[in-house]
């Protein structure tokens, strides 16, 4: 079990140091510091608009901080355009689904394996086994356009996954679905990031789903840092609890 | 109608349409991914025109001559997106339309002031003064030899798109363009990919084009670049099988105009033409065939 706070940041992680971001006359995210470490995964909690998909975006490159470091398992990645940050290992979903609608499931997937720089065939395999641990493999030949919603979002965990990243960052990955659909998810993702080494960070606000699936998390509100630790512990800080009752 | 006239229409259209079918997809390429109508699309024919001239007076074959023509127009093309688009690929559409129409003019004046405001001619091989006699009909072996280098051309990107990486990542990129790039899609590498087919389609067209025509003039890229617009917008302009089957639409009225009218409405073939179009997009906006 990793240690929560062990004082120290080690090299094969994910690390945010004091990232600030503002927008016009809107200070988004204030001074957060954030780990996400290989074969965790960690959960970014908060009410809405409090900052999370901005953190993301700050992370893969979509938004330059105002202020702050982003490194990637020692690399500095602050400010890089988002392919190469992606190229670097850190892979990503979208609240909205952004699949290519026109390409089948396996093309979708594939092509972000070729997209950090796989060659063909290796591409392929990656795209395989992707599918198969989402167990989406069966629908590997439909045009992406044709599917229900809630397999999307399955297609675009896969595409992440092909990528073969050492951090994957989930934007609401069970958004829409109903509490059987996001149950069976809850099945699928909970073990990768041991079987694949790799940190696993999931913005959600489905409380029942992060508590469960987390084994850290990180709290939140109006762009600032209100708490961190286990659940447990999370639950029981005070401003956890008065942020999430005045929403 | 009679089978032969039926035959000769048929190889009238299909040849025709295979050039405006080419034209039009070459235009969706680019437009499909930067959403940028190219204006400057018709100048690279004209570059490949010109280039034959311009090697008309030496000793090599006419299919190295064809060869570099169309390698010309392929630079042309890539040229234009290194030096012209890129800079302002991260504004607006609009910003690179004008740049469109800048590099237009600008290729344009560059072939008036070192070139000749005048014709000049264009070497073509002996094949495309054949003819062959087929059911009783006379048909230019080059109306058979467009029809064939298309479809082969067709088939060969079909492939590309199908099966290779950057085919993939090319359908990718018309289908969300910033989201191959957040997946780590090298953009240069996709758009760049993409001018350069712009670019080898224009050339290949322009060897049928002057097949037609014989000669080149600075003005010459207007013509086959507001067929390639229009085969786009009636076959749709999201839509690879849609630029391919515009082209083949736009050809068939064109062709069947031509039979049709009487001699002294012949002149005002594209008022009537145009009216079709105006016709086929009241009825369907989005263009013959829609994007899913």
């Amino acid at each position: 079990m990793i240690s929560p706070a062990d004082g120290h940041t080690p090299l094969t992680a994910l690390v945010v140091q004091g990232i600030t971001m503002d927008f016009v006359g809107l200070r988004a995210l204030e001074n957060v510091n954030l780990t996400l470490r290989q074969g965790e995964i960690l959960g970014l909690i908060g009410p809405n608009g409090s900052g999370k998909t901005t953190m993301i975006n700050v992370i893969t490159g979509l938004l330059r901080p105002t202020a702050g470091r982003i490194q990637a398992d020692g690399a500095d990645i602050t400010g890089k355009p988002p392919h190469k940050i992606a190229q670097t290992g850190v892979a990503r979903t979208f609240q909205k689904v952004k699949l290519f609608r026109e390409l089948t499931v396996f093309e979708n997937v594939k092509v972000a394996a070729v997209s950090v720089g796989m060659p063909n065939r290796r591409a392929k395999e990656q795209a395989w086994v992707a599918l198969e641990e989402l167990g989406i493999e069966a629908w590997s030949g439909r045009i992406a356009g044709t599917l229900p919603y809630g397999h999307e979002r399955k297609v675009e965990v896969a595409r992440a996954l092909a990528m073969n990243p050492k951090f994957i960052l989930l934007d609401e990955p069970a958004a829409g679905m109903d509490e059987e659909e996001s149950a069976a998810l809850l099945q699928i993702l909970t073990p990768i990031p041991e079987k694949k080494n790799l940190g696993m960070l999931i913005v959600d606000h489905d409380m029942n789903l992060i508590m469960r699936l987390c084994n850290r998390l990180h709290v939140l509100n109006y762009g600032k840092t209100i708490g961190e630790g286990t659940p447990e512990e999370v639950r029981r800080i005070p401003e956890v609890v008065e942020a999430y009752l005045g929403s | 109608m009679s089978f032969g006239s039926f035959l000769q229409f048929l190889i009238d259209t299909l040849s025709l349409g295979s050039l405006y079918a080419l034209m039009a997809l070459g235009m969706v390429i680019v437009y499909g991914i930067l959403r940028l109508v190219n204006f400057a699309y018709g100048e690279y024919i004209m570059v490949a025109g010109y280039t034959l001239f311009l090697l008309s007076q030496s000793p090599v074959p006419w299919l190295i001559m064809a060869l570099l023509s169309v390698l010309a127009a392929v630079g042309a093309s890539y040229l234009t997106e290194r030096v012209a688009f890129r800079p302002v690929r991260e504004q607006t559409v609009t910003a690179m339309l004008i740049t469109s129409f800048a590099v237009s003019t600008l290729y344009q004046n560059a072939a008036l002031l070192f070139i000749s405001p005048r014709a000049k001619l264009v070497p073509l091989p002996d094949i495309f003064s054949k003819s062959i006699v087929f059911a009783g009909l006379v048909v230019p072996l080059r109306n058979i030899l467009a029809i064939i280098v298309t479809f082969a051309l067709l088939g060969f990107f079909a492939l590309l798109l199908k099966r290779t990486i950057i085919g993939i990542a090319l359908r990718a990129a018309a289908d969300k363009f910033t989201m191959t790039r957040m997946l780590g899609i090298p953009a240069n590498l996709v758009i760049g990919a993409a001018f350069a087919i712009h670019g080898l389609l224009a050339g290949v067209v322009a060897l049928f084009w002057f097949g037609r025509i014989g000669s080149v003039t600075p003005g010459i890229g207007l013509a086959p670049l507001l067929v390639a617009f229009i085969a786009t917008v009636i076959g749709g302009m999201r839509s690879l099988l849609g630029a391919v089957v515009g082209g083949y639409v736009l050809a068939l009225i064109n062709v069947a105009f031509n039979n049709l009218l009487t001699q002294n409405f012949l002149e005002y073939r594209d008022a009537f033409t145009f009216s079709l179009v105006i016709l086929i997009l009241l009825l369907r906006p989005e263009g013959l065939v829609r994007a899913r």
